[in-house]
């Protein structure tokens, strides 16, 4: 499998990496080659081994339903670059 | 042409958990800006979520409500994508191993008919804070009280054919989570949110066309209109010979319009993998029987329970067996009344037109379930007159009070006791005889099949007379007597 610029292009927009036009060439071939060895591990043959969502053998432990944090919006908010009436304030978004 | 309209609902419903579901913030509606939003609903580095049991208790009981098959090993993940009300940039979600899977529910039509709709999965996920874009100096402010609030999605089959069909299923959810008491499902407080997809093909077709979602419709009534308005949208565009475009809509209610929703997303490409800070859920059987066992009665049971308890008809028993509030009012009218009947008649008849008319909640009628049943009473032991039960009912919701006692007191002060004291009676039948010589002379020359309906010319002048309180019972016998 291989990618080109139009990917790289695509994945850095979704990242919201901004990626020099010269840079990209080399990021084609860099990734290709991590491909590549993706399809080397995919030539296993898998058939009867379970997909496994996490390496460790262990479970999720659960926590009691109760509420323990309490406001510490004045220290979450010592550090935001802007805040008005309780609110963090970013540039305007609109969908 | 004709065309059938397919539809798949994605309904959003918060969990009624007391924390979050990875942090221990509350969840509480209403709080003042960021003050129940601690590190972890931030994304402050360094902190790690931790499951919250009860999530995943309702979840739980919620597929196991729909009859469905439950993940006893689900998995979350990340849905990437970036958004100020998402700090992370992510949203902890599932995808492939969901809590819930393949269920389906019944729901109850107009024409009176059932229907059966799938449901593809139910799965547990995080809900993202909330973005205000009134003007702040060109900023946009960002509330995350929200973020991290439990929501459990759920996903139909794409098995529903109309916009009846559409709201039918959305108040059966609705109902279902709110006797399951996960959820208090309100839709204006944005508890219960519904994502509406929606594509044509052509009568008889088998391939699906091209879908359209409509984001966010937040009231049972907008569900309705979008689809309508929608439906219409693709119709004309497909009759002129167009194509529809695979996109996201709005629903704008002040103009009864769906729009496309402005996107600077490139395509939506959410990038899942499995979320690595927390490991897969196990479940066992006895989990699964614990939970199964603390369920309370579904209101299909209900349903059958009151065919059965009560010998109610399917569609009143339905009626009632929707809401746990609504079940719970009949319940209490037939025990302190008797009469399931008349307790059937009367709250599916009387007072849902009154609650529908003032659009109120049954918890909220001003006429309680204790006074119905002693108004029921009341025409039982002919106290009343249908007529002036009735006009009780109106009374007693006027009067708004809760006390059962008002029930006799608004009798007597309106004088709405039936006259059953014979000599009463008999002195009203003696006037208007004595009063109308001319069709006494009639009826008593009538061959007597012709009389009967000669009868109630007097009924009605002595009903009339009594000011609608005589005993029509004792009227006419006495009548008949006298004439």
């Amino acid at each position: 499998m291989s990618v080109d610029r139009s990917d790289i292009e695509q994945v850095a927009e979704l990242a919201r990496l901004r990626i020099e036009d010269n840079s990209v060439d080399e990021l084609v071939s860099k990734i290709t080659s991590i491909l590549g060895m993706i399809d080397q591990m995919q030539a296993t043959n898998t058939d009867d081994i379970e997909p496994l969502a996490n390496p460790l053998e262990a479970s999720q432990r659960l926590r009691a339903d109760v509420v323990s944090e309490a406001d510490q919006r004045e220290a979450l908010q010592a550090n935001a670059p802007a805040t008005e009436a309780g609110l963090f304030l970013v540039p305007k978004v609109i969908d | 042409m004709s065309w059938e309209t397919v539809i798949g609902l994605e309904v959003h419903v918060q969990l009624a958990t007391q924390s979050k579901i990875f942090s221990g913030a509350s969840t509480q509606f209403g709080a003042e800006p960021n003050t129940q939003a601690c590190a972890i609903d931030l994304a402050m580095p360094g902190t790690l979520p931790v499951f919250n049991e009860a999530a995943l208790r309702m979840a739980v009981m919620f597929g196991l409500a729909v009859d469905a098959e439950i993940g006893m090993e689900s998995v979350f993940d990340r849905k990437n994508y970036f958004y100020p009300d998402l700090p992370k940039g992510y949203q902890i979600s599932q995808m492939d191993y969901p809590i819930v899977g393949r269920g389906s529910v019944e729901i109850a039509l107009a024409d009176r008919t059932t229907k059966t709709i799938g449901i593809t999965r139910a799965h547990l996920e995080e809900d993202a804070g909330k973005s205000l874009h009134e003007d702040f100096h060109g900023f946009s402010g960002i509330d995350l009280n929200r973020a991290g609030t439990p929501l459990l999605e759920i996903v139909s089959e794409p098995e529903i054919r109309s916009a009846e069909e559409a709201v039918a299923y959305l108040k059966y959810l609705h109902a279902l989570v709110r006797y399951l008491d996960i959820s208090d499902g309100d839709m204006s407080q944005g508890s219960m949110r519904c994502d509406v997809n929606i594509s044509l093909r052509q009568t008889g077709a088998s391939e699906f066309g091209t879908r359209t979602e409509i984001k966010n419709v937040n009231s049972f009534r907008f569900v309705e209109k979008a689809i309508e308005v929608e439906v219409e949208r693709q119709r004309d565009i497909l009759e002129d010979g167009g194509i529809i475009v695979q996109e996201t809509r709005l629903y704008d209610a002040d103009k009864n319009e769906t729009r496309p929703m402005r996107s600077k997303e490139v395509a939506n490409d959410y990038r899942y993998f499995p979320e690595p800070d927390l490991l897969p859920i196990r479940i066992d059987e006895a989990y699964l029987t614990a939970i199964r066992d603390q369920l309370p009665e579904l209101p299909k049971e209900k349903l059958q329970r009151f065919i059965e308890q009560y010998a109610l008809g399917d569609y009143d028993a339905r009626l009632l067996a929707a809401e746990r509030e609504t079940a719970a009012y009949f319940e209490q009218v037939v025990a302190d009344c008797g009469d399931a009947k008349a307790s059937a008649n009367w709250v599916i008849g009387e007072l849902s037109a009154r609650l529908n008319r003032e659009d109120l909640e049954i918890a909220n009628s001003r006429v309680s379930a204790a006074q119905l049943a002693r108004l029921l009473q009341r025409l039982a032991d002919q106290t009343l007159s249908s007529k002036t039960a009735k006009t009780l009912f109106d009374v007693l919701w006027e009067n708004g009070g809760q006390d059962v006692e008002l029930v006799d007191q608004l009798i007597d002060e309106h004088g709405f006791k039936q006259v059953s004291d014979s000599g009463a009676i008999e002195a009203m039948v003696d006037t208007v005889i004595a009063d109308n010589p001319q069709q006494v002379e009639n009826y008593r020359s009538a061959p007597p099949e012709k009389r009967k309906k000669m009868l109630g010319f007097f009924v009605g002048q002595v009903m009339k007379a009594s000011q609608g309180k005589a005993n029509p019972g004792q009227v006419n016998q006495l009548l008949n007597e006298k004439l």
